[in-house]
């Protein structure tokens, strides 16, 4: 047993022991639908290979993300609801937000749609149908970025959904796959990214019923976190970051990112939102 | 059925290519576990077999708290870890969020109680056997632990193995603290809670499969480590 302790001891340390000479390295605070679409996959090789800074991306709903940008844990924060950015940068706790990219929402449903939601509805309207029917709908109930959004067409539509939260309107306090998920599972309608979408493999029954309406779009903004806030937040690898973003060759990398053939962001520089 | 069939498939696939990506986190998924297990170990059985061994007021309690522990929600260790290692949190300047050390710390805080009671256990029942002896031949607390734990040891490995199998099986705590960050903190667990949100249920599966053979694997090797130096030693 003691000559056997010895080589697992060893073993032990030598995973203890930190990799060294690493990539200076940012941390990014982002959004699900960034990760899950296959987005970040695609253009941080390209700004990693150029500058060497390493990217490190937490994905989590806008809600969280911006929290944990707040508390300094991330050097950017790159998500999609634009009172919260605003707030975040006016609450000194972000330097400036930068249009991004741009893409809309969609809502999702069985093909049978019993809701008889058309590609002509406001999103609004589309809303009133599923209230009206008692149609299931699953809501992300995160307070991420499309829960947001999908709680401002409520009120737009002038109903209290949460007065059925657990009959028809189910919330299912998730990230946008597993929501996704739910719905496939219960034939159920649901508001989701374009991105996530494009790139959900799991879809069952569900199929685009509305994505045409101006109230849908869905604009990116990336800020970085002020530096006067928290000293230790990496400005200038960050600020470096942005300006690839923003810059021609990033805003060329998104708008060459595309799902089963399908463009799934386009850059901001087009139309700002 | 056909899930489970495409799950087998996506899992041999992924096998027989030597993906690198798997391998890189098939690697951080053990070395996370290993090195919390063996922090654990190094608290968790002197713990318990002080806890078994010496008699002082408190102690039932405290037998009871730790016995409580071994049902801890990974998801609260996760949130208590975070907020400690926020930049934002008392530990914050130390810059330790996100990266692998946090899950290892943890990992360690959710296997802990699990060593500490099962050795307790172990160590209890020993002691009824030998404390007579002990106390003839006048040994030394220290003495009394270190003689008890060896005499244990090969009872106590099933403790160590429970602690693994809690450390590899869990998402709920490396997931907050680590981030699921691609090449940094994706283990096993959190790359299958990922597969699973883009709706890939055979790929979450497929790597749920090599997570489970991964599991046989060290079992079995502690297995036959355990009988080959139990014969070695009659």
């Amino acid at each position: 047993m003691m000559r056997l302790k010895l080589p697992i001891l060893v073993l032990l340390l030598t995973l203890a022991i930190p990799a060294t000479a690493e990539d200076p390295f940012i941390i990014v605070a982002s959004t699900t639908s960034t990760e899950n679409s296959g987005l970040f996959a695609h253009i941080l090789p390209l700004f990693e290979k150029k500058t060497h800074i390493q990217v490190r991306v937490i994905a989590a709903g806008t809600g969280q993300a911006i929290r944990l940008a707040t508390s300094g844990d991330a050097d950017v924060l790159l998500v999609h609801h634009l009172a919260s950015e605003k707030a975040f940068v006016k609450e000194g706790h972000g330097v400036k937000r930068h249009d991004l990219m741009y893409n809309n929402f969609v809502i999702v449903g069985p093909k049978s749609n019993p809701a008889s939601i058309t590609m002509g509805n406001s999103a609004a309207t589309a809303f009133t149908h599923i209230a009206n029917t008692k149609m299931p709908f699953v809501s992300r109930g995160d307070d991420s970025g499309t829960h947001k959004k999908e709680l401002g067409i409520w009120q737009v539509a002038g109903i209290d959904p949460r007065n059925a939260s657990g009959s028809w309107y189910r919330e299912a306090g998730a990230g946008m796959g597993a929501v996704l998920n739910t719905a496939a599972v219960m034939n159920a309608y649901t508001l989701s990214d374009r991105g996530t979408w494009l790139a959900f493999a799991n879809r069952g029954d569900l199929m685009i019923l509305n994505a045409g309406s101006s109230k849908l779009l869905n604009p990116y903004g990336v800020i970085l976190v002020n530096q006067n806030r928290h000293p230790h937040v990496k400005a200038e690898l960050g600020q470096k970051f942005i300006d690839w973003l923003i810059g021609p060759d990033g805003q060329k990398a998104i708008a060459s990112f595309t799902i089963n053939g399908e463009q799934a962001f386009f850059p901001a520089d087009k139309k700002s939102p | 059925m056909n899930d489970f069939s495409s799950a087998l498939l996506a899992a041999l696939a992924l096998v027989l290519q030597l993906d690198s990506d798997l391998a890189e986190i098939v690697f951080l998924s053990l070395k996370v576990s290993l090195v919390a297990v063996s922090g654990a170990a190094l608290i968790g059985m002197p713990l318990g077999a002080a806890l078994a061994l010496f008699r002082f007021p408190g102690r039932a309690s405290i037998v009871v708290f730790i016995n409580a522990l071994m049902g801890l929600p990974p998801v609260v260790v996760g949130l208590a870890v975070y907020l400690a290692l926020s930049r934002a949190g008392p530990l914050g300047v130390f810059g330790l969020l996100f990266t692998p050390t946090a899950m290892i710390i943890a990992q360690l805080i959710l296997v802990t109680p699990i060593i500490a009671a099962l050795t307790r256990q172990v160590i209890d029942d020993l002691w009824r056997e030998y404390e007579e002896q002990f106390c003839s031949l006048g040994a030394g607390p220290g003495q009394r632990i270190m003689a008890l734990l060896w005499d244990g040891r090969f009872s106590l490995m099933t403790a160590i193995l429970a602690g693994f199998g809690r450390a590899s099986a869990e998402v709920g705590a490396v997931m907050i603290v680590g981030g699921n960050i691609d090449h940094v903190t994706r283990v096993m667990t959190t790359a299958i809670a990922l597969e699973v949100s883009k709706g890939d249920l055979a790929l979450a599966l497929g790597l749920g499969i090599i997570l489970i053979t991964l599991s046989l694997v060290v079992n079995g090797a502690s297995f036959l480590i355990s009988e080959t130096a139990r014969r070695n030693h009659g």
